[in-house]
């Protein structure tokens, strides 16, 4: 009896601050922000797993068939543009590290910054998907597609080598369709961010998405060596 | 009853900001940049069976410089380490468990290969 108005104190004085929860408070079946981060980090995590899975499975058929056919990946992979990798794996560390800065901007509260570090990721995201799709047209006018018209100029064990872009262009194509959908959220976020939507006490959609951008760095990150330095000294020792 | 929702609101306050200082940041950011180039310029030297494995390796140190500071999981509570490792080990199983498979089928002589 004598703990009741307390508690309806308490209660009220809840629901009176949480009824609705606006977009950043704290739920009410959370107790605190940082449970509801952790939580929230948590179930971006179990998504990127998933994400793990699906892209290891593609990275599953490589191996196998580069185990089979060896001398096939080997010369079909000289046909890609070392340069072109290395740049493009530059730009996208860069725009890993415009992302950890936009993050740490939006944790200390400063959203200027923030909003600047946001736009800095786009600009490198979208310059990672035109080197990209310079590559692209470059491999469709040597007639490096898979398909009625391909083939590849000078190849060893040409019959296989249409396996090798055929995963080229279904890896790098997974890859950059993520980087897609990864610069539409980025506009929503600019967008939100300039508006002021995000505190230093609540940052959680600016520190997931960092999460996601990060992960598709690093399919990148195994891409690059797996895709064009197969045999980069061009004596086939690979087997 | 206040001074316990005192005491949470602080721990609260404590527990959310694992702010990363910025030099953590340049400093993987330039180990990133210098391994790419490194991989790229191992690949271009004759290793034999070596390069893939020199490749993979610098590739996963790559990846968990990434997973540890840009993803926070150095910092991060040890369910999110857990989850993480949980899909790693997930992965290494599509992978090795298929890959026994191919490498190893060879060695027997199977008949019709």
């Amino acid at each position: 009896m004598a703990n009741e108005p307390a508690v309806a104190l308490h209660e009220a004085g809840h629901t009176g601050a949480h009824a609705h929860p606006g977009y950043g408070e704290v739920r009410h079946h959370f107790e605190s922000y940082a449970q509801q981060k952790d939580a929230s980090t948590i179930g971006m995590w179990v998504f990127l797993l998933t994400e793990l899975m699906f892209f290891g499975g593609m990275f599953m058929a490589y191996f196998v068939y580069r185990q089979w056919y060896p001398d096939a990946f080997a010369s079909a992979s000289l046909k890609t543009n070392l340069w072109l990798g290395a740049f493009n794996t530059t730009v996208l560390i860069c725009s890993s590290l415009t992302m950890a800065m936009a993050v740490h901007s939006a944790s200390t509260g400063k959203r200027l910054l923030l909003v600047g570090f946001l736009i800095a990721t786009l600009v490198l995201g979208s310059a990672f998907l035109g080197v990209k799709a310079y590559e692209y047209h470059d491999k469709w006018v040597h007639h490096e597609i898979p398909g009625e018209h391909y083939e590849c100029e000078g190849c060893v064990d040409a019959g296989h080598t249409s396996l090798f872009f055929a995963l080229y262009f279904g890896m790098t194509g997974l890859h950059a369709s993520h980087m897609i959908i990864g610069a539409f959220i980025l506009l929503v976020l600019i967008w939100q961010s300039y508006k002021g939507k995000f505190s230093a006490k609540w940052y959680t959609p600016i520190e997931l998405f960092g999460l996601y951008w990060h992960f598709v760095d690093i399919v990148w990150i195994f891409l690059f060596p797996l895709l064009y330095l197969i045999d980069r000294s061009g004596k086939g020792g690979i087997h | 009853m206040s001074a316990s929702h005192h005491n949470a609101a602080s721990h609260d306050n404590h527990e959310e900001h694992h702010v990363v200082p910025v030099s953590v940041y340049l400093g993987v950011f330039f180990a990133l940049i210098a391994l790419t180039w490194v991989t790229a310029w191992i690949s271009t030297i004759d290793l034999g069976p070596l390069n893939i494995y020199v490749a993979l390796s610098i590739a996963i140190f790559k990846a968990s410089l990434v997973v540890l500071f840009f993803m926070h999981v150095k910092y991060g509570t040890r369910l999110t380490k857990l989850i993480v490792g949980c899909g790693l080990f997930w992965l290494i199983l599509l992978l090795f468990i298929v890959m026994m498979d191919i490498w190893t089928r060879s060695w027997m002589g199977v008949p019709g290969r």
